[in-house]
């Protein structure tokens, strides 16, 4: 019954994402200015169309109807209500319906609320909007379809693999979706805009806000995943340079290289064709990470099931996409003498660019790089952190003493830098880190660089909020958080502890200034797994603190999977983070223990950063 | 110069869409299917603790041997890893570890996080033993008999249903 139901609101969807296309040409035939009421109500009815057609799955997965196939494999009926719902978009088919249902509102309130652009500019950005959900629509039905069913009904269903049975990761999808599919609005609009020549400052005002709101939950969808890997995978790190870690990072710099781009085609009208070519890599980007991930060229969590033919079609839209985008770009691109004064915000803007360009060239060719080998020679080859630390981090130094500068410098012409001011700032962050390596303790000379230019622009956006102009605070928020980002994570790379040990139940071990000690251990029964639940007693003897901590070595009924869950103490200051795991055939359990300090700041670090995007996107909405 | 820029532009996209093109037909190509059945050449694995050597005698003795082959930077070893956990429970069956292309202080770390499934622990520092089982990548596990003869291959990390699998051909002798 809901296989039907679904397939027919699928059928019905094409069918509306069709008439609008048609609908559109015939507008853009018309002479007038106004864009055909009709396209509104279908372009409403299509959106409405998609979300029920996502609710029905979310209803097939509620109601464990385990005769469509995709309900069967990802779920089962004992899994808790949360990660029922959260199961839909858990699996391949599912959460190409997110995509869809992301594709289509993006593309709704495109058409609704830019209605102070020229007609030619949004209708063609709506055609080709709608071509994309076209294409991701048949994907759903031939491919890849949720509402596929099976007969014999199967009386239970598989379960949801246990490591993504967590509440972190039934929101990280939909906010990185957000913020990769959103970008697909101003592909569109990129290519309307080449095509109609609507170019300039009104191109960058129509585009800004959607690109503000996607990066800003990019960013949070990036974070969230890293805070999932954090306390899930058990290691205590929360970025692995893991290829599909990457593949939501390299969409997120060419993000905020488009960001940057676009102040300035805003102001000065100048980087026209630059902003376009980043508005296509996005999405590009996008679409290239969803096929890497998908197709089952890398494998990790993210690789569902795999299936050549699923592979095969996202490459070859990808590739369609991409050489339209660059047919049309090339047919109309004409060189510009954009006249630009070295030492001038524009400046500054571009250099910011720069780095983005040098971050996305650099995690790009070491996530590509394996599979090049690897196709070309039959060598398998794993590019993993020593690389992407080495050249990426040395190279942040300089970045965020420019993103410290930029601000400060005016449009068109600056006077000379204030380099006394700037001198200042420099000799207050290397006291800042004088203090943490006196009192604390000594580093690497790379990370007294780090300290040193994360102090810097941390200052030196404060310094900017004193200012007498007028103050752009999403701006400071976003620059000073990400200072924040970087002097935090300096730290809680320079001064974690790690410890591992083997304890039995009623041992004491003293390692350190710290006593371990194994108090109990408890087997408790849960709805779709149980947990031998350890009691950990750990005592900091130089304060006499005591914290209990409870790791957990879990056992999944469906599909039955032994995981171990980190117990994690956090407050303001430090981490304490543990996990258990058994020792085959002894009495001993294997403990790792590591205290993380500021790791919440890290956090809270990203979450401003990206607030400081919301920010912005009310007051850019708010100036429009 | 523009034409010039425009046609590297366009080839480099080529290459690098045929690149993926070809990594999709991958599969096909390490699909090592015919190996089964086969018996195993002549093994000759140096022993991760000392230099001590593993020949194919070694395994004889057992009912089942399964050759996991892995390394601790292999995330998709992690993966499977508690499936090796529950395997190395069942008494018909020895697991030979083979570490691949490895350090060995990272790999007893992972040993000791995760814990340690193998019976048999041999490394394979530069991955060259490892060819000749017809390994394309790790994970990977081959299934063999007291024979020697290749009952099973498994490509990738090893799944529930991997588990099952191997769970019933050891139990139905």
């Amino acid at each position: 019954m809901l296989s039907n139901t679904g397939n027919f609101l699928l059928l019905l969807s094409i069918s509306f994402t069709s008439f609008i296309i048609y609908q559109s040409f015939i507008c853009l035939k018309e002479t007038n200015d106004v864009i055909f009421k009709s396209i509104y109500k279908i372009s409403l009815l299509q959106s409405t169309t998609i979300l029920i057609c996502f609710f029905t799955l979310i209803g097939a997965f509620i109601v464990s109807d385990f005769s469509l196939i995709n309900v069967y494999q990802n779920s089962h009926t004992l899994k808790p209500i949360f990660y029922k719902i959260s199961g839909t978009w858990g699996n391949h088919e599912g959460s190409l319906l997110l995509w869809v249902i992301i594709l289509t509102i993006f593309s709704f309130l495109f058409l609704i609320t830019n209605k102070n652009h020229p007609k030619n500019y949004r209708v063609n950005t709506l055609i080709i909007q709608n071509i994309l959900i076209l294409g991701f629509l048949f994907f759903i039905l031939f491919n890849s379809n949720p509402f596929s069913s099976i007969s014999p009904i199967p009386k239970e269903g598989l379960g949801l693999n246990p490591i993504l049975q967590d509440p972190a990761l039934a929101i990280h999808p939909p906010l990185l979706y957000v913020g990769f599919v959103g970008s697909s609005i101003y592909f569109s609009a990129a290519m309307a805009s080449v095509i109609t020549n609507y170019s300039g400052k009104s191109f960058a005002q129509s585009i800004k806000s959607w690109v503000i709101i996607s990066w800003s939950f990019q960013t949070l969808g990036i974070l969230v995943g890293s805070i999932w890997a954090y306390y899930e995978l058990g290691w205590g790190g929360f970025w692995f340079w893991d290829p599909v870690e990457n593949a939501s990072l390299l969409p997120w710099f060419a993000m905020t290289a488009l960001l940057h781009s676009l102040l300035v085609l805003e102001k000065r009208n100048i980087l026209y064709f630059w902003s376009i070519i980043l508005c296509l890599l996005t999405f590009t980007l996008s679409v290239t990470g969803t096929f890497l991930v998908r197709s089952g060229i890398l494998n990790s969590v993210h690789t569902f099931a795999n299936d050549p033919s699923r592979g095969i079609y996202i490459l070859s839209f990808l590739s369609l996409m991409i050489f339209a985008s660059v047919y049309i770009l090339f047919a109309k691109y004409k060189p510009t003498h954009d006249q630009i004064n070295s030492n001038s915000k524009e400046t500054f803007i571009l250099i910011n660019n720069w780095f983005m360009m040098f971050y996305l060239i650099t995690v790009l060719l070491g996530t590509l790089y394996p599979i090049f080998t690897d196709a070309i020679s039959n060598n398998k080859i794993s590019v993993g952190p020593p690389f992407y630390n080495s050249v990426i981090i040395p190279v942040v130094v300089v970045f965020l003493f420019f993103m410290a500068v930029g601000p400060k410098v005016k449009w068109i012409k600056n006077g000379f830098l204030n380099f006394k001011d700037l001198l200042k700032i420099i000799g207050g962050a290397i006291a800042v880190n004088f203090v943490i390596t006196y009192f604390f303790k000594s580093y690497s000379l790379i990370s007294n660089l780090i300290i040193i230019s994360s102090v810097f622009l941390i200052i030196s956006t404060f310094l900017d909020t004193f200012k007498k102009s007028k103050i752009n605070f999403a701006r400071i928020i976003s620059h000073f958080s990400f200072g924040f980002l970087i002097f935090f994570i300096g730290l809680n790379h320079n001064f974690s502890i790690e410890k591992d040990f083997n304890l039995k139940l009623g041992e004491t071990i003293k390692i350190d200034n710290y006593n371990f000690k194994l108090k109990d251990l408890k087997l408790q029964q849960y709805d779709n797994y149980k947990a031998v639940i350890g009691k950990i007693q750990i005592s900091d003897l130089s304060t006499n603190e005591k914290r209990t901590l409870n790791p957990e070595i879990r056992i999944y009924n469906n599909p039955q999977t032994l995981t171990y869950e980190a117990s994690i103490k956090t407050n303001f200051f430090r981490d304490y983070y543990l996990t258990m795991s058994n020792i085959d055939r002894s009495d001993y359990y294997n403990i790792k223990f590591q205290k993380k300090p500021l790791m919440i700041w890290i956090w809270i670090s990203v979450v401003m950063l990206s607030f400081g995007g919301f920010l912005s996107f009310i007051r850019n909405a708010k100036n429009n | 110069m523009q034409k010039i820029i425009k046609i590297t532009i366009i080839l480099l996209l080529i290459f690098i869409l045929g690149i993926f093109f070809l990594s999709l037909n991958k599969s096909s190509n390490y699909n090592t299917e015919s190996l089964v059945g086969n018996k195993l050449g002549e093994i000759e694995l140096v022993s991760f603790e000392d230099d001590s050597i593993f020949t194919n005698d070694d395994f004889k003795k057992n009912s089942f041997t399964l050759i996991n082959f892995w390394a601790s930077w292999c995330a998709p070893c992690r993966v499977e890893h508690p499936q090796l956990m529950e395997l190395s429970k069942e008494n018909n069956i020895q697991i030979l570890g083979v570490n691949f292309k490895d350090k060995k202080i990272n790999a007893l770390k992972f040993l000791k996080d995760l814990g340690d499934p193998y019976e048999y622990l041999a490394r394979d520092s530069n991955g060259k033993q490892s060819v000749n089982f017809g390994i394309y990548g790790i994970p990977e596990s081959i299934l063999i008999d007291d024979k020697l003869k290749i009952i099973k291959k498994f490509v990738g990390p090893l799944t529930n249903q991997d588990l099952n699998n191997i769970k019933e051909i050891i139990n139905n002798l």
